[in-house]
C-alpha cells in the first residue's frame, strides 16, 4: 500500500553529531524512514536512542552542538535540507507541527498563551488580530482547556503541566500541519485527557490527512493508534514495520526484548518500556558492529564485526540484525 | 503590584533612619573643628561661641534629633517654598549649614546636581546603547570574532579604573588631537547654537569615560543572559512555529534576557555615582562628586553627612525600583 502513495516525508541516510568536549556523539546514524500523507507512525526505543534528535534533524532545530552531517530529508519531494531560508520557514510555520517532549519548558514564560499560538497565526495564515484570536481560542477548547477565550490572556506558569502540555498542541495543530511530530506528546496527561488527544488527533488525521509521527515509550499507545512502528537503538533504526506485524513477528532481539517486558499489548498507560539488562550503547563513533551486541543472547562473530543493514522481511516489514529467529541461525544476506 | 510598592517605601524609612544614625555618629566621632580653619588670632571665647551657635554644646542625641528634624522637616518644607511660593509657618528654620561657606547645604547640593543628572544620566543611555546590542551579538555568535574581540575589550574596559581611561582620554583628545577640551567649563551658557555644541564637547569625555567603563560590564550581562536564554526550550517551540530568526532572538529571547539586565542596570545607578566622583574630579566637573572632595577636605561635616546620606537614598531607592522593574518584566514574579 505504501507503494502506491507518494510519501509526505522521506528520509535517507539521515546523520547527526553532536560535538562535545569529551568528542562526537553519533545521536543519529543513518537513519532512513518515510511517512505517507494520514499515516500515523509510532517511534519506540529507550531514553538516550535518538528519537528526539531524529525528528529535530529534520527541520533544523537542532541545539547549537549538533550538526547534520549527511543524509537527505525530503518533503513532498522538496530537499529540505537544500531549502533557502524563506522555504524552511514556511515549511517550519505552515506544514509541519512540532509537539517537544518537554511541555514545561517549551513555552515563553514571558508571553501570554494567547499570544504564542497568535503569532504563528498571523503569519503563517495572514489572520488578522482578531481572528487570530478566534481561531486561538478555538484551538484551546479543541484540546480540551475550558473557557479557552479568557486563558488566552494568562501566562505559562498560571497552567498546570498537562495543560501546557495541551497548549504546546494547539500550537502545533493551529496552521492544519501536513505533518505532525508529536514527542511523547502525552506523557504529562491523565488517561482521560490522553484519550481526547489520541481521538483528536486521529480526528484530524482523517479530516486533514494529516501524516503522523508519534514518539511513546507506550507501547500500549502504540498498538492502538499506530499504523507502523519504528523501533530505535543507539541512534539507529533496528527494526520497522505495519503495526501488526511487527507485534506478531518481532525480528530484532531487541525489540523482543521490548515486547517482552510488555505485561500486555493493551496495558496499562504507566506500563512505559522497561529496561532490558545491559549498559545502553555509547554514541562514541560510526561503529563498524552490531551497537546492540553486549546485550544481545544471539551474538555470532559477524555481528562483532559488521553493523548489520536493515533487509525486508516480507509485508513491509524490515530489520536489522544477523539473526533469523525462524531458524535461529544466521541470516543468508 | 501598587500595594508593593507603598509596602517597600514604608519599610525603606525605618533602613533609611538606621543608616542616618550610622553615618552621624561614624563621622561624629572624626575629630573635627568647625573654627578650625579660623585666623589664629581669633579669640578661644569667639570659637566657643561660633561653636554654641552651630548647636555642637548639645549632647550627641540632641545634635543627632535635631540634625533629623533639619534634614527631614525643615528642609523638605524648604523645599515645597522654593518650588510654589508658598510660605509655610514663619518660614524661619534652621537649615543644615555647611561649615565651610555657612550656606545651607541643600542650597550647594542643589546648585551641583544637574551637572551631575547630565553626565551620570547620559553615560547611562549611551552605555545601555553601546552594551545591549554589543552583548546580543556576542552571545549569537558565540566565539566569533566579533565575540572574542568584545570580550577582550570589556574585559580591558572592566579592569582599567576610570581615572586612568580619564587621564588616557585627556592626553588623546585634548593635548594632542585638541577635540575636545580637558577641563570643564562650569560657568558657561548655553545661548546659542555654538556654545550648545561647545557643551555637548565638554560632556563627551567625562560622559564617555563612565559610559565606557559601565558598558563593558553590561555588555558581559547582556551576553550571560543571552547565551542562557539561547538555549532555552521555548527558543525552539518559536523557531519550529517558523518565526524569523530575527524575531525568535529580538522578541523571544531578548525580552526573556532583559529581566536580569535591566535590575543590574538600576542597580549599578548608585555605583555609577560614585564612579563620578573620580570622573568629576578629572574633568573638574562642579557635580556633587567634587563637593563631596572638597567638602571632606574641608572637613565640612554637615557637607559630607548630606552628601553621605543621598548616596544612601540612592541605594535603597534604586534597589526598591530593581524589585519593582523585576516585577514588571516578568509575569512570573507577584509581588504580595
Ligand atoms: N545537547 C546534547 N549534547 C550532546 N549530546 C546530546 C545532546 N542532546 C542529545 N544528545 C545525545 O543524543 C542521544 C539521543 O538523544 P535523544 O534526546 O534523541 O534521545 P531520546 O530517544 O529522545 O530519549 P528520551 O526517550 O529520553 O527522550 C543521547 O544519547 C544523547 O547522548
Ligand atoms: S546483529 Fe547480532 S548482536 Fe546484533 S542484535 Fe542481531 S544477533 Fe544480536
Ligand atoms: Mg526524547
Amino acid at each position: 500500500m505504501r507503494d502506491t502513495i507518494a510519501p509526505l516525508l522521506d528520509v535517507a541516510q539521515l546523520k547527526t553529531v553532536f560535538h562535545t568536549r569529551s568528542g562526537a556523539v553519533h545521536a543519529v546514524n543513518s537513519v532512513s524512514f518515510s511517512v505517507a500523507p494520514g499515516e500515523l507512525v509510532g517511534v519506540v526505543g529507550e531514553s538516550g536512542s535518538g528519537k528526539s534528535v531524529t525528528m529535530m534533524s529534520l527541520m533544523n532545530l537542532l541545539p547549537r552542538s549538533a550538526e547534520i552531517v549527511g543524509g537527505e530529508v525530503l518533503f513532498e519531494g522538496r530537499d529540505v535540507r537544500a531549502m533557502n531560508r524563506a522555504e524552511l520557514l514556511r515549511l517550519r510555520g505552515r506544514d509541519v507541527g512540532f509537539v517537544f517532549q518537554d511541555p514545561m519548558t517549551s513555552l515563553n514564560p514571558v508571553f501570554t498563551v494567547g499570544r504564542q499560538i497568535t503569532e504563528r497565526l498571523r503569519k503563517h495564515m495572514n489572520m488578522s488580530k482578531a481572528e487570530a484570536k478566534m481561531r486561538a481560542a478555538e484551538l484551546l477548547s479543541l484540546v480540551g482547556i475550558s473557557d479557552a477565550a479568557r486563558r488566552l490572556q494568562d501566562y505559562p506558569h498560571q497552567f498546570s503541566g498537562g495543560m501546557r502540555q495541551r497548549v504546546v498542541i494547539a500550537i502545533a495543530l493551529a496552521c492544519d500541519p501536513k505533518l505532525l511530530i508529536a514527542d511523547e506528546p502525552t506523557t504529562a496527561l491523565d488517561v482521560t485527557i490522553q484519550a481526547q488527544i489520541i481521538a483528536l488527533v486521529r480526528d484530524l488525521r482523517q479530516k486533514l490527512d494529516m501524516g503522523i509521527v508519534w514518539i511513546t515509550h507506550d507501547l500500549g499507545v502504540v498498538a492502538g493508534i499506530a499504523d507502523r512502528v519504528i523501533v530505535m537503538y543507539a541512534g539507529q533504526i533496528v527494526e520497522q514495520g505495519p503495526v501488526r506485524e511487527l507485534f506478531a513477528r518481532p525480528q530484532h532481539p531487541y525489540t523482543r526484548a521490548l515486547l517482552e517486558t510488555l505485561p500486555s499489548v493493551t496495558g496499562a498507560r504507566s506500563e512505559r518500556l522497561r529496561t532490558i539488562e545491559g549498559q545502553p550503547p555509547s554514541l562514541g563513533g560510526a561503529p563498524d558492529r552490531c551497537p546492540f551486541a553486549p546485550r544481545c543472547a544471539h551474538t555470532f562473530g559477524r555481528c562483532l564485526t559488521e553493523n548489520p543493514q536493515r533487509i525486508e522481511v516480507g509485508g513491509g516489514h524490515d530489520v536489522a540484525c544477523w539473526w533469523d529467529p525462524q531458524t535461529g541461525e544466521m541470516r543468508h544476506v | 503590584m501598587f500595594a508593593f510598592t507603598i509596602r517597600r517605601l514604608l519599610f525603606a524609612i525605618p533602613t533609611l533612619l538606621a543608616i542616618s544614625f550610622i553615618i552621624f555618629a561614624i563621622l561624629d566621632l572624626a575629630p573635627s573643628d568647625p573654627t578650625g580653619n579660623l585666623p589664629l588670632t581669633i579669640s578661644p571665647e569667639v570659637r566657643a561661641q561660633i561653636r554654641s551657635s552651630l548647636g555642637l554644646d548639645e549632647p550627641f542625641p540632641i545634635r543627632y534629633l535635631l540634625w533629623l528634624k533639619q534634614f527631614f522637616i525643615n528642609e523638605p518644607l524648604n523645599l515645597i517654598e522654593g518650588w510654589t511660593g508658598w510660605t509655610l509657618g514663619d518660614g524661619e528654620r534652621m537649615r543644615v549649614t555647611s561649615w565651610a561657606t555657612r550656606s545651607p547645604v541643600v542650597d550647594l547640593i542643589i546648585e551641583r546636581m544637574p551637572q551631575t543628572l547630565w553626565v551620570v544620566g547620559m553615560s547611562q543611555v549611551i552605555a545601555i546603547v553601546i552594551a545591549v546590542p554589543i552583548g546580543v551579538i556576542s552571545a549569537y555568535k558565540q566565539y566569533s570574532w566579533f565575540d572574542q574581540i568584545g570580550t577582550f575589550v570589556s574585559m580591558v574596559g572592566f579592569s582599567i579604573p576610570t581615572f586612568f581611561t580619564g587621564l588616557v582620554f585627556i592626553v588623546l583628545f585634548s593635548v594632542h588631537l585638541q577635540w575636545f577640551p580637558s577641563i570643564y567649563d562650569t560657568n558657561h551658557v548655553i545661548d546659542s547654537w555654538d556654545s550648545f555644541v561647545f557643551q555637548i564637547k565638554q560632556m563627551i569625555m567625562p560622559t564617555m569615560v563612565l559610559a565606557l567603563a559601565t558598558a563593558a560590564q553590561l555588555s558581559r550581562y547582556m551576553r550571560a543572559s543571552m547565551l542562557d536564554n539561547l538555549q532555552q526550550d521555548y527558543v525552539r517551540t518559536a523557531r519550529a512555529k517558523g518565526l524569523t530568526e530575527r524575531v525568535v532572538v529580538m522578541i523571544h529571547v531578548l525580552r526573556n534576557s532583559m529581566i536580569p539586565v535591566v535590575t543590574v542596570i538600576a542597580l549599578n545607578i548608585p555605583t555609577i555615582f560614585g564612579g563620578a566622583i573620580i570622573t568629576e574630579q578629572i574633568f573638574r566637573v562642579n557635580g556633587i562628586g567634587q563637593l563631596l572632595i572638597i567638602g571632606i577636605q574641608g572637613a565640612d561635616i554637615p557637607l559630607v553627612q548630606t552628601l553621605t546620606f543621598i548616596f544612601a537614598v540612592l541605594i535603597v531607592l534604586f534597589n526598591l525600583i530593581a524589585d519593582v522593574l523585576y516585577g514588571i518584566l516578568d509575569p512570573r514574579i507577584r509581588y504580595e
